[in-house]
């Protein structure tokens, strides 16, 4: 039987089109992928994103804590801060990635994929003996809705949230509090599609009527609701790491090419990580193709010549590009930009070429 | 819900079939179409290919996975619609009309569900 999230009959009302996601009945789709991946790029979309999983890190040792039990350094973070870390076993393998907030002094939020709740929430408990924390698992507590696009400011401006003066000073990779029907609801200027845009988390008591205060000031700004069918080819474009697609026990943080978010410290869970990959380590890459056959994950990569030299983790073909793109692991010496390789697309073959991620940058805005 | 026309008969790959004398329309149902997503891709046989029952003679592929089509009876192809290959989102606007797919010239008479039966195995 499937978990529902506290937003599952406004899903179900709206006509969602709805798939096992981590043991959640999430939405797809509404009504069409495309659409909804167009509206993120063009003007909005809101998901439901309450699957998700959230931790929290208190005590006087949270810092000292997280900077042992995370790859990067989280004690450098001030209030209301963010900063992507990855959860690494003790032989430098990703456990999970995540995104780590600081709330206060001595409180910390962790937001980890919900398929590897069971299995973060342990690594961190395991690895609390000796730090005055304490580690709790708050998934259950909190609804998360994600707004992102271009209009997603103006949306959540507009949305019956008590916000502060500065709300449209708020940086990317900053949250901020908000009030809405009494409650605080923590806003963060996140995302996971390339586009601008905003989280919220929300009490599950409160999630439905964010949900509907959201979803009418949207309607006024173009925005769709979104399913994770368009989630996952937007990110895709934005060149983002997908959890048990590019990222797993089985590479490490460079081969995925994060090695910027394992940081030299004295001792942390992982260390083997910051040791160079030996020198034939198949490395992360993105490809493009020509037509509209994309190259899908478990493929395989060939050399020109005609050797299998890789695997295809991720692709589709792109809705905002209009051509196939990819994510590959391949050996080093075909993972040069604009190498040419060939991707056994059930069974006929498709030419490619290495391109630099992400494939799809948003114009910048001001702030 | 989706649509399942009574006029049609049915395959257990989820595709319809429109009989007309000897040659036979084939298509995706809308319950195929909705569960693949928006279709951008769509691969057809050649016009003069000749086909057994039961063979991958094509795929429809959305963003998010790949369906193959079945040739649901044997005989030759004497028709592949061209629209659908310029502009696959037809499949999931119109799958029982413009969305065709093949017509086939069969040389046995298919074995197919009815809509009832077919409605059945969807559990609509």
């Amino acid at each position: 039987m499937s978990k529902h999230t506290p937003l599952h009959a406004a899903h179900e009302r709206a006509g969602a089109s709805f798939t096992d996601f981590a043991g959640y009945d999430m939405p797809v789709r509404y009504e069409s992928d495309l659409v909804e991946h167009h509206a993120v790029r063009e003007s909005a979309g809101m998901f439901d994103l309450s699957h998700m999983a959230e931790i929290s890190i208190t005590g006087a040792g949270a810092p000292d804590f997280l900077d042992y039990a995370l790859s990067n350094r989280l004690s450098v973070l001030e209030d209301h801060q963010a900063k992507y870390s990855l959860l690494l076993n003790a032989e430098g393998g990703v456990i999970d990635d995540l995104i780590v907030y600081r709330l206060s002094p001595e409180r910390y939020l962790i937001v980890a994929n919900a398929a590897n709740r069971d299995s973060a929430v342990t690594a961190l408990v395991q690895r609390t003996a000796g730090f005055d924390v304490v580690v709790s698992d708050e998934s259950d507590e909190w609804a998360l809705i994600a707004v992102q696009g271009p209009h997603s400011r103006t949306i959540i401006s507009e949305a019956g949230i008590d916000l502060p003066e500065d709300f449209d000073e708020l940086r990317y990779y900053r949250m901020t509090t908000g009030t809405f029907n009494a409650e605080q609801v923590l806003i963060a200027r996140t995302g996971y599609t390339g586009e601008d845009g905003y989280e919220v988390y929300v009490s599950n008591a409160q999630a439905q009527a964010l949900w509907d205060e959201l979803e009418a000031s949207g309607a006024n700004h173009g925005m769709r609701l979104c399913g994770l069918a368009c989630r996952d080819t937007l990110r895709l474009e934005a060149g983002m790491p997908l959890y048990g697609h590019e990222l797993s026990l089985d590479w490490t943080p460079r081969q995925a090419g994060l090695g910027r978010a394992v940081v030299a410290k004295e001792s942390f869970v992982g260390m083997p990580a910051l040791e160079p990959d030996p020198t034939d380590a198949r490395v992360l890459v993105g490809l493009v193709g020509e037509g509209k056959r994309a190259p899908r994950a478990g493929y395989s990569v060939r050399s020109i010549a005609g050797d299998t030299i890789g695997e295809v983790t991720s692709g589709a073909l792109s809705p905002t590009l209009g051509y196939p793109i990819a994510m590959a692991y391949v050996d080093p010496q075909h993972a040069d930009v604009d190498t040419e390789l060939v991707v056994d697309v059930r069974g006929s073959d498709v030419g490619v070429r290495v391109q630099p991620l992400p494939f799809y940058q948003r114009k910048k805005a001001a702030l | 819900m989706s649509a399942v026309p009574d006029t049609l008969l049915y395959t257990k790959d989820h595709e319809w079939i429109a009989i007309d004398g000897d040659v036979a329309t084939v298509g995706i149902t809308e319950h195929a179409a909705e569960a693949l997503g928006d279709v951008v891709f769509v691969a057809l046989p050649n016009v003069g290919d000749s086909i057994s029952h039961g063979a991958i003679v094509g795929e429809v592929e959305s963003t998010k996975s790949v369906g193959e089509i079945f040739a649901p009876v044997a005989g030759e192809v004497i028709e592949a619609n061209s629209d659908v290959v310029s502009a696959p989102d037809t499949v999931n606007a119109d799958p029982y009309g413009a969305g065709w797919l093949i017509k086939v010239r069969f040389t046995e008479q298919p074995d197919a569900l009815d809509a009832a039966a077919y409605r059945a195995l969807i559990g609509e």
